[in-house]
């Protein structure tokens, strides 16, 4: 009695169909096996993360120099909207998808997920978003050009008279991203609520778990603004109705309300189950139990809460009356508390452990740091002075790009690099995680930060010129993008490398705790043989407490 | 080949039998139905915000609506609701044909319903472009009637689906499903009838 195994016990090491050899056709199948849906999500988003790069590249290749030289300014258009859309709807949301759907069934020892069908269309819905997306670019006038918000009047705007214009499209596939989200946000708290093992309460889930649910819940609540905004766009711009359009008696404000009902709790979506991998990684690198397990886990229900009503801090420059104006002020920075709560308890999970720096936890490490940094300026942005200073400036770019580059992306690298031989029963090469991590890390500094000062010194957003005087910070910005960029070849290497000829995983190479640490790698279709019987917290490290009622046995038994 | 496809289906089957498979679909139901609720009170939030915000709220001619006729299809709407909890009652009773018969009662309800909608919208001064009241008139009770006609016809396939042998040997929990919809689609309009007629 001195050491608990933390290796997988009595699981036959199997390919996903027993007896056959691991089949590579099934990731291009209407496969139902969650793991199968979670790698084609993650693989799809991760191609369309490139599509939106290489606009990203576009956009900091004309930024370089004061002059619009590059690119044409309507082009420049078409290039920040479809970056902030491609990166939003078809790589943020479909990868958080698809790790949440890889992670979730074996997390709460669950053989699937509850509709696994209606799992496969919601998947196989984005490659449809993706289509009508990218082939915006062959319809007459080109794609939208009224950046990722699509605000009216803007938006409505249609000089080619087409009835199917880039906006047009554009709305269809916002619409059809949100009926896949719909189906995967029914689907994963259906899951959550309906699906743990015996023995795993609300308070034995894990933390990504709980964020997880989390999110999805605000996704219920929130999607459906969006659609029922976009669907009424839609009539303005087909039909000719006159819900947000002023000469009509519309209210183009209105449709703004709309907008961020959804999208700034989306950010939320976003984040969350990254303070849920967060909250997965630091206790297995640093050996300890995750610090205040509980206030974590019900503080990402918090967030849910608060997330709803802090929309309006997106409107304080359009007319809003100054009670609004204080009113979201105060919710803004309310949801300072439980995301405060949460850096505080991965602090102190960190703090005096035993660190392993390997390539998760360095990205771990570095997407806290880098979610510090965005929070702060993101209480800056909420205090209504500052953001009517700061209103669609360089200041603005720089947080969210904070946020969804310094905090997101790196949360989502940490967690593949972690669960990366869990998923293909290999290893990757841990120089190469190193090298991606210190590109990504200075990248993101160098491209990112830069944007702080020109934005203070008031240089606008979405302007393809720009005065000379913020040229300084432009360059240096420009030069980390194409970093970044670069970041992402020894990331592209590392994967598909390790995964055809990377050394064997072992079931559980990181000695963690967990559910899915007890099955092989891969797991097999059916994830468990036998349920397993939950019988402790989740981050037991350093405790010597079984976690199932099979590993109990097998100790007294010892 | 065979040998590998029969052991995967051996193990979906597994799969399926491990988990209560028909208390996750309701439970998953109500969650699209809390979801979905919230498209209708964005549209209801934003007539409420146009109603009271807009300075020429009816478009010129337009004096108000009439309110007799909608208030008879209101109550053959909110009285189908009970029409098919006496279908769902026959069918825990195992007596087929009078769910059968029930469940047609409501399903011409509900069709009357959308016969009296449709008679009211052809005789309109105004159409969808005239103006917000116009646009949200039409929004809402078009979309409102979109959910009345998917209601009928998720009964009409519970009703062919009846005539299967052995169709309820796995519980009745479509049949459930469609009344929570069918109830869900009645409070809608309850409160838009509120809106829409009842304050004007």
């Amino acid at each position: 009695m001195t050491n608990i195994p933390v290796e997988a016990i009595g699981v036959a090491r199997e390919q996903p169909y027993p007896g056959a050899p691991d089949n590579w056709k099934r990731f291009f199948s209407f496969s139902t096996d969650h793991k199968v849906i979670g790698i084609q999500y993650l693989v799809t988003s991760f191609f369309f993360f490139l599509v939106g790069g290489i606009f990203a590249m576009i956009l900091r290749g004309e930024l370089i120099t004061p002059e619009a030289d590059l690119v044409d300014r309507t082009v420049y258009n078409v290039m920040f909207t479809m970056h902030g859309s491609v990166m939003l709807f078809l790589w943020t949301f479909p990868s958080l998808l698809g790790l949440a759907n890889y992670l979730v069934p074996l997390m709460i020892g669950a053989r699937d997920m509850a509709f696994p069908r209606l799992n496969a269309v919601a998947f196989w819905m984005v490659p449809v978003v993706g289509i009508l997306m990218i082939g915006s670019f062959l319809v007459p006038g080109g794609p939208s050009q009224s950046g990722w918000w699509a605000y009216p009047p803007m938006s409505m705007q249609n000089p080619t008279g087409n009835l199917i214009t880039g906006q047009v499209l554009w709305i269809l596939a916002v619409a059809i991203s949100g009926v896949s989200s719909i189906m995967g946000g029914v689907n994963f708290v259906t899951t959550i609520v309906k699906m743990r093992a015996p023995g795993m309460t609300f308070f034995k889930m894990p933390v990504f778990v709980w964020t997880v649910l989390a999110a999805q819940l605000i996704q219920l609540y929130g999607l459906p603004a969006l659609t029922a905004g976009a669907v009424m766009l839609l009539f303005d711009i087909v039909f000719g109705t006159g819900f947000f359009d002023p000469t009509k008696g519309g209210n183009p404000v209105l449709f703004q309300h709309f907008f961020w009902f959804y999208s700034h709790p989306a950010v939320y979506v976003i984040i969350l189950p990254i303070f849920g991998v967060f909250s997965e990684i630091f206790p297995v690198y640093a050996r300890k139990p995750l610090f205040g397990y509980k206030i974590v886990a019900v503080s990402a229900l918090i967030i849910t809460v608060v997330s709803g009503i802090v929309w309006v801090h997106h409107l304080y420059v359009s007319g809003t009356p100054g009670w609004m104006r204080m009113f979201f002020m105060v919710t803004t920075m309310c949801v300072a508390v439980p995301t405060g709560i949460k850096v505080f308890a991965w602090t102190a999970t960190i703090w005096g452990g035993k660190l392993r720096l390997d390539t998760p936890m360095l990205f771990a490490l570095g997407g806290l740091i880098n979610f510090v940094f965005a929070g702060i300026t993101g209480i800056m942005l909420a205090s209504t002075p500052i953001d009517l200073h700061v209103n669609n400036t360089y200041f603005v770019v720089g947080h969210f790009h904070y946020v969804l580059y310094g905090a997101m992306v790196f949360g989502l690298f940490a967690a593949i690099y972690h669960w990366f031989p869990k998923m293909t029963g290999r290893m990757y090469y841990e120089g190469l995680g190193k090298l991606h991590f210190w590109l990504a890390f200075i990248g993101n500094a160098l491209n990112f930060i830069p944007m702080h000062p020109a934005g203070l010194m008031g240089m606008p957003r979405r302007v393809a010129s720009y005065d000379p005087e913020f040229a300084f910070w432009n360059v240096l910005a420009s030069l980390g993008a194409f970093l970044l960029g670069m970041s992402t070849l020894p990331f592209i290497l590392n994967m598909v490398s390790s995964w055809v000829q990377g050394k064997k995983a072992p079931d559980n190479p990181w000695r963690a705790i967990g559910l899915e640490w007890l099955v092989s790698s891969p797991p097999p279709v059916e994830n468990f043989e036998e349920l397993p019987v939950v019988i402790a917290e989740p981050y037991g490290y350093g405790k010597n407490e079984p976690l199932t009622e099979a590993q109990r046995k097998e100790l007294a038994e010892a | 080949m065979t040998t590998e496809s029969s052991i995967a289906r051996g193990i979906q089957a597994e799969i399926v039998e491990a988990h209560d498979d028909a208390g996750n679909r309701m439970f998953g139901f109500i969650v699209f139905l809390l979801s979905e609720s919230v498209i209708f009170l964005s549209f209801f939030a934003g007539y409420i915000i146009y109603k009271t915000t807009t300075p020429d709220w009816l478009p010129p001619g337009v004096t108000g609506l009439e309110t007799h006729d909608p208030a008879i299809n209101t109550v053959v709407l909110v009285s189908s609701s009970f029409v098919i909890y006496v279908a769902e009652r026959y069918l825990h009773d195992r007596k087929l044909w009078g769910f059968r018969l029930f469940l047609l009662a409501t399903m011409a309800m509900g069709s009357y319903f959308l016969y009296g909608q449709a008679i009211e919208w052809l005789g309109l001064p105004f159409g969808f472009t005239s103006g917000v009241f116009g646009g949200t008139f039409y929004l809402l009770t078009g979309f409102h009637g979109l959910h009345v006609l998917s209601g009928i016809v998720l009964q009409l396939i519970m009703l062919l689906r009846s005539f299967l042998p052995g169709n309820y040997d796995k519980g009745t929990v479509g049949v459930e499903a469609t009344s929570l919809f069918w109830h869900f689609v009645d409070v809608i309009w309850i409160v838009l009838y509120i809106l829409i007629y009842v304050w004007q």
